[in-house]
C-alpha cells in the first residue's frame, strides 16, 4: 500500500462509566481482565512490549504498547495481517479516561488506514463468500 | 446507519436477490434469460430483483439488440467493506461486557 493512496479513518466511541477511573484501567490493563471483555491476550503495561489478542473466531491481532499514562490514557497499535489486502488492517487504539461526577467518561479511538481494495481491478479475488456471510450476521443481529 | 448502507441492507437481505447478485459476481455479466433459466423463479421476478438490485447501485445493465445484459458493481459494497463500520459494531459490544465486567469487580 502506498501512503500516498491510503486514506486515514477514524472510529471513536465514548461511553460514560458509573465507576472510578482506577477501576477501568485496571480492565484495560489486567490480562486476566482484558480477556473478560475483550480478548484472550498477553498484555504487559510496559511501552515498547508486543502482545496479541486472540480472537475467538480464530482472528490474531498484532500489538504493541505505545503509550500508558495510568488512570489517563492507554495507546496500542491494533494490526491485522490478512492475505487479501481488502481485509489488511494496521491501525492504533487509543483509550483515554476522564473523570466525570458520577464516574469516568470513556473515549475510544481507532485510527488507521483504509484497507487496501483491489476488487475495481480484480473483483473475482475479493472474498464475497466471507463478506456475504459477515452481511447475513449482521442482519440477523438488527431485527 | 445511513440511508446508504440501510438501501444496501434492505437490497440484499432477500436471499433470491442476494443469489442473483453473487452469481452476477462470480460468473460475470449474464442475461435475464441466463440468470433465469437456473433461478427457479420466474423470469418478471427476477427483472424485478435486477431492478432493484440497480437502483441500489449494486447491478449495471447495458443493452445489446433485445438483449439486456446485467453485471455486478462490486464497488457499491465499499461503504460496508469499510473497517470503520465494522469496528464501531465491534467496540459496541465489546464496552457493553467491559460494563458488565465493571460491575463484577471487587472494589
Amino acid at each position: 500500500m502506498t501512503e500516498a493512496a491510503a486514506e486515514m479513518r477514524s472510529v471513536v466511541i465514548e461511553r460514560e462509566f458509573a465507576f472510578p477511573a482506577e477501576r477501568i484501567w485496571r480492565a484495560l490493563t489486567q490480562p486476566h481482565l482484558i480477556e473478560e471483555w475483550l480478548m484472550k491476550n498477553d498484555f504487559k503495561p510496559v511501552v515498547g512490549h508486543r502482545f496479541n489478542l486472540r480472537g475467538e473466531w480464530g482472528g490474531v491481532l498484532d500489538c504493541e504498547v505505545l503509550t500508558i499514562e495510568p488512570q489517563k490514557t492507554l495507546a496500542y497499535t491494533w494490526n491485522f495481517s490478512h492475505e487479501d489486502a481488502a481485509f489488511d488492517l494496521k491501525s492504533i487504539v487509543t483509550f483515554t479516561l476522564t473523570p466525570t461526577r458520577n464516574g469516568t467518561h470513556l473515549r475510544m479511538e481507532q485510527a488507521g488506514f483504509r484497507p487496501e481494495q483491489k476488487q475495481a481491478s480484480g473483483g473475482a479475488k475479493f472474498g464475497w463468500e466471507k463478506f456475504l456471510a459477515n452481511l447475513e450476521e449482521v442482519l440477523a443481529r438488527s431485527k | 446507519m445511513s440511508a446508504a448502507h440501510d438501501l444496501l441492507f434492505r437490497t440484499l437481505a432477500d436471499p433470491t436477490r442476494r443469489a442473483i447478485f453473487e452469481r452476477l459476481c462470480r460468473e460475470g455479466e449474464q442475461t435475464v434469460g441466463a440468470l433465469t433459466a437456473t433461478s427457479g423463479v420466474s423470469q418478471p421476478a427476477v427483472s424485478k430483483h435486477l431492478g432493484a438490485l440497480k437502483q441500489a447501485g449494486l447491478v449495471r445493465d447495458r443493452h445489446a439488440g433485445r438483449q439486456t445484459h446485467y453485471s455486478a458493481q462490486p464497488g457499491a459494497l465499499n461503504p460496508l467493506i469499510d473497517w470503520t463500520g465494522q469496528m464501531a459494531g465491534f467496540w459496541q459490544n465489546r464496552l457493553d461486557a467491559l460494563d458488565d465486567l465493571l460491575k463484577r469487580m471487587d472494589q
